[in-house]
C-alpha cells in the first residue's frame, strides 16, 4: 500500500514537471500549440506528422482534388456550380473554415459548412444534396475548409448562437453509454494518457476532415462523433444532427485560436 | 472510389549526376480481399499488384504490392539523373486496367 501511494505520487509529479516544462517553452509545437491548446497534430506519432507537413504525401489532398473539380461542375436543375456564384474559392471561402458552425437565420439554429453546401445544392443549384460521408461531399468540405489554411479558429457564439453553445457544452459534460463517459473524461482529464495502446488528445476539431489512418480514407468531424459515442457504447447520433452542430460549435469554441489544418493527416 | 487518380511528384530539371527523388501517390482502395461484406460474404481482392517507372522505355524501378499495402499507396525512390528525357509511371490493377502518367526531365 506504501509503495503503491508512493509511486503515485512519484508520477503525478513526474506529469506535473512535464506540464510545466512545457508552458516554459511557450509552445514547443509552434503553430499548433496556442498556451495549453494542442491541436491534434502534437498527438499523432511521427510519421504521421511528416504525412500531413509535405501536401504531396498527404491522401487527403486527393479528395482536396476532388473537390476543387467539382467546384467548377454545373449541376442540378439551375444548371449552376458553385463557381458561377462564389467564383475563386480562394478569396470568396477565405474563412470560412474558421468561422463555421455559424448561425444560419433562415433554419434558426447554427450550420456546419456540409449543412451549409447541401443548402447550397438543394437552393440555389436545385441539386440533389449529397450524402454526409460521400467521396464529393468530404471533397468538398475539404476544399472548403483548406481555403482558411493556418488562419485561426474563431467561432462566434454570441447572440442568438449562445443557448446553442450552451447544447453543446452540455453534451461534452454529460455522461453517456454504458461505459458511463462523458467527453470530458478522456479529452479533458486524461489528454496525453494512454488509453491501452492509443494516445488521447485533447480532441480538438481545426483539423477536420482528416484523413484518418485507421480508415483508410477522408472522414469528417460527425464521423469521429460517432466513432467516440460508439466507443463509450452509447447510440451515436446522426450525421449532421442537432446535436453534433451543436457539440461541433462547442469544440471549435475550446479550440479557438489554433490553426484550420483540414484536411489533415492523423493516426 | 471510383476512378484511380495518380500524382506524381518529379523535379522538372536537375544538373548531370544529380539524384533526385520521385514521389508518386495513387488513390485506391486496395481491397485486401481479406475482409467480409455487410452480406457476411468476402470482398473480393482488388489491389494494385505491380508499379513499374520506366525511363525512356528502359526500366528503372520496379515493385510487386501485396494486400498488406495501405489505401492510396505512396511510393517514393531515388535515381541519378543522367540525361533529360521522359519517366512513365505505371500502376497495374488486379482488374487487368494499368493506370499510367509521365514527366519530362530535363537535365542539364
Amino acid at each position: 500500500m506504501h509503495v503503491k501511494i508512493l509511486i503515485g505520487t512519484a508520477a503525478a509529479t513526474a506529469v506535473l514537471a512535464g506540464f510545466s516544462s512545457a508552458a516554459l517553452t511557450g509552445g514547443e509545437w509552434g503553430k499548433y500549440q496556442v498556451g495549453d491548446l494542442r491541436s491534434g497534430y502534437t498527438y499523432a506519432a511521427p510519421e504521421t506528422r511528416a504525412i500531413q507537413d509535405d501536401d504531396f504525401e498527404n491522401p487527403a489532398m486527393l479528395a482536396l482534388d476532388y473537390g476543387a473539380e467539382l467546384w467548377s461542375m454545373k449541376d442540378g436543375d439551375a444548371n449552376k456550380s458553385c463557381a458561377d456564384c462564389h467564383n475563386d474559392a480562394e478569396d470568396s471561402m477565405k474563412g470560412v473554415g474558421a468561422r463555421y458552425p455559424a448561425f444560419y437565420e433562415p433554419w434558426d439554429k447554427p450550420i456546419n459548412v456540409e449543412l451549409r453546401i447541401n443548402e447550397c445544392r438543394e437552393n440555389n443549384m436545385k441539386a440533389k444534396p449529397w450524402k454526409y460521408e460521400s467521396r464529393e461531399m468530404l471533397g468538398m468540405t475539404s476544399y472548403v475548409k483548406y481555403q482558411s489554411r493556418d488562419m485561426p479558429v474563431n467561432v462566434d457564439i454570441g447572440g442568438p448562437s449562445t443557448p446553442f453553445f450552451q447544447k453543446g457544452k452540455a453534451f461534452y459534460y454529460e455522461r453517456r453509454g454504458q461505459l458511463d463517459l462523458a467527453c470530458k473524461h478522456c479529452h479533458e482529464d486524461n489528454s496525453g494518457n494512454m488509453i491501452r495502446a492509443n494516445l488521447l488528445s485533447q480532441g480538438q476539431s481545426n483539423g477536420f476532415p482528416t484523413y484518418r489512418l485507421k480508415w483508410q480514407g477522408v472522414g469528417s468531424l460527425h464521423r469521429r462523433f460517432r466513432g467516440c459515442n460508439s466507443q463509450v457504447r452509447s447510440t451515436p447520433f446522426g450525421y449532421g444532427s442537432d446535436e453534433y452542430v451543436n457539440l461541433e460549435l462547442y469544440l471549435a469554441w475550446r479550440g479557438r485560436g489554433l490553426p484550420v489544418e483540414s484536411p489533415s493527416v492523423r493516426n | 472510389m471510383a476512378s484511380a487518380t495518380p500524382r506524381i511528384k518529379v523535379p522538372e530539371s536537375a544538373t548531370k549526376g544529380e539524384i533526385i527523388e520521385i514521389k508518386t501517390l495513387i488513390s485506391h482502395k486496395m481491397e485486401t480481399g481479406l475482409r467480409k461484406g455487410k452480406d457476411g460474404k468476402i470482398i473480393p481482392r482488388q489491389i494494385i499488384n505491380k508499379f513499374t517507372c520506366s525511363f525512356n522505355d528502359q526500366v528503372i524501378f520496379s515493385s510487386d504490392w501485396h494486400p498488406a499495402v495501405s489505401a492510396n499507396p505512396l511510393m517514393s525512390f531515388h535515381m541519378r539523373a543522367t540525361e533529360s528525357g521522359r519517366l512513365d509511371f505505371a500502376w497495374h490493377d488486379d482488374n487487368g486496367e494499368t493506370y499510367s502518367k509521365s514527366a519530362d526531365l530535363t537535365v542539364a
